[in-house]
């Protein structure tokens, strides 16, 4: 784990049960429907939405920690509230990973100093956790982060 | 026969006029009165496309313009399907019409819309997905961005390509008078607006505008009754919902469907093959499209979408100038988003106006020559989308 994931690891999430650390690093939390195998982030708990499907039976599992990049975005811009940002803001990117198990595609922001021009369609990434800019008392809260797999990167 | 016709339509002006939504309706309505030749008093169904951003009476919109334009003793309706607002209000008043319970109707949907970059309501809910992507850096923009992106690594588009769509739908609405942006901005002008979402630029990213569009509708023994038997035509109108499991990662969501159990299936492409369907026609009988370019990728994406090219070849058309005025596959004539802005209730309505314009020949310099069917793509929030097939 390097100094990153030490420092985040102790800060409160940026939302309760989105996310969790594992024995392999960390994982986001999705739910999976008992009866079809239906996988859903965020989780769950209601009736699930396969059309063929009238289970209302899920349970709660980590979805895999590493995914296959679809796409990627720089967000060059300050967000709306509620996003904190920096000021000056500093530019972050987006990652749309493949998830193979679960057949899905997830985003989250990509670490820091990981742009498009480090990123290509194809690559390996895996879920890190990192910071995010708080209003409250601490200033910061931790979140899911994508990176690439070392020796992936462009 | 499930066709009814399109006897007028109106449109006020695209801008930032900041002026009541109401007023705009209107303006449009009695405009889209006065090209059908109809009276208000004859109008026996009055379909309005919600606003969310206008108060109470932008979320009965219907009503709303009804008394704007005098009550009459009209039934009315109120449609809210985000950027599909216009075609589901057009599609009840189409129901109304052809099962025989009303001759004509109004159709009509108007904005007024905040400035800047739209943002989600406010306060701390975790449980609402919109809060959760904007808490996270996920903006609007963002989504089209990786859409774009995806072209780029897939297809080898370039944003030299994604610039080409802004000044082709530039040169389109240049003399476009309900156009809010009349100018013929260059490859430079889009390279040089400031990164928004890489690779998407703030030209590449269409705006919010005011903006208000009608249309007069009727059976088609109503119009052969006032002489008009030979007005457009609404062929097929397809208001589909996406088919779990969604292929594609959409707006305000944080992940797709997992297809786990069931394939997974885009929803654009869903649109049109509906409408084709209903209309009984294929692509290779399309004159001409209106397609909702939210950014300018996005047009690449929709052409491909609609069945007129093979997937990844949009570009090349573009570059070919098949998609310009007087190409082979014009898309855009009315300069699109690009040129218009997004009025959200009105948009879908805009591009029957501007296809019913196109098919009586009376689009001027931006006249497609010998046009007769024409199709429009729209797709918005939360599995809103639409299609509509207009011939003559």
């Amino acid at each position: 784990m390097d100094k990153q994931n030490v420092d985040a690891a102790g800060l409160a999430p940026v939302v309760d049960g989105l996310f969790a650390m594992g024995e392999d690093g960390l994982a986001l939390l999705g739910s999976r429907c008992t009866a079809c195998g239906t996988y859903y982030f965020p989780k769950l708990a209601t009736f699930c939405r396969n059309p063929d499907c009238d289970s209302d039976s899920f349970e709660q599992v980590p979805l895999s920690r590493t995914g296959t990049l679809w796409s990627f975005t720089d967000s060059c811009y300050t967000p709306p509230a509620p996003f904190v940002a920096a000021d000056p803001f500093i530019p972050y990117a987006i990652a749309a990973v493949e998830l193979d198990r679960e057949k899905m595609i997830v985003l989250g922001q990509v670490v820091d100093g990981v742009g498009v021009k480090d990123l290509r369609a194809g690559m390996t990434m895996e879920l890190v956790i990192g910071t995010l800019l708080d209003t409250g008392e601490a200033g910061i809260k931790s979140t899911w982060q994508w990176r690439p797999v070392a020796g992936d990167a462009r | 026969m499930s066709e009814v016709a399109i006897l007028g339509v109106g449109m006020h002006p695209w801008g930032k006029w900041g002026r009541n939504f109401v007023e705009y309706g209107v303006a449009a309505a009695r405009d889209a009165l006065a090209d059908a030749g109809v009276a208000w008093r004859d109008v026996g169904f009055v379909s309005g496309g919600a606003t969310m951003r206008c108060g109470y009476p932008g979320y009965v919109a219907g009503a709303t313009f009804a008394q704007a334009l005098g009550w009459q003793g009209a039934e009315v309706n109120t449609s809210y399907a985000a950027c599909a607002s216009g075609s589901q209000a057009l599609a009840a008043a189409r129901a109304k019409i052809l099962s025989g319970q009303v001759d004509v109707a109004l159709v009509i949907g108007a904005d007024t819309t905040p400035k800047g970059f739209l943002a989600p309501a406010k306060g701390e809910r975790p449980d609402d997905p919109d809060w959760l992507r904007f808490r996270v850096g996920i903006t609007n923009p963002t989504y089209f961005a990786l859409y774009a992106r995806r072209r780029m690594e897939i297809y080898g588009d370039t944003q030299d390509d994604f610039a080409r769509v802004k000044v082709k739908n530039a040169e389109h609405g240049f003399t476009n008078p309900k156009a809010r942006y009349r100018k013929k901005f260059t490859m430079e002008d889009v390279a040089a607006s400031a990164m928004v979402a890489d690779p998407l630029r703030l030209m590449d990213v269409c705006a919010t505008s005011d903006g208000g569009a009608a249309l007069i509708i009727s059976s088609l023994d109503y119009a052969r009754r006032i002489g008009k038997g030979d007005a457009p035509r609404i062929a097929a109108i397809s208001t589909v919902t996406p088919t779990f499991a969604s292929a594609v990662i959409e707006m305000p969501d944080l992940a797709t469907d997992s297809a786990v159990a069931v394939p997974a299936k885009s929803f654009r492409a869903a649109l049109p093959a509906k409408a084709y369907a209903e209309a009984g026609i294929g692509p290779e009988d399309i004159d001409v499209a209106e397609v909702y370019d939210l950014s300018t990728a996005l047009e690449l994406d929709w052409i491909e979408d609609l069945q007129l090219c093979a997937r990844g070849e949009a570009a090349g058309l573009l570059r070919d100038g098949a998609t310009r005025i007087g190409g082979r596959m014009p898309i855009n004539p009315s300069g699109g988003l690009a040129c218009f802005g997004e009025a959200v209730p009105a948009q879908a309505l805009a591009q029957v106006c501007e296809l019913t314009w196109q098919l009586r020949g009376q689009s001027g310099d931006r006249q497609i020559e010998g046009a007769k069917v024409g199709i429009t793509a729209n797709q918005g929030l939360f599995g809103h989308g639409s299609s509509v097939i207009v011939k003559r």
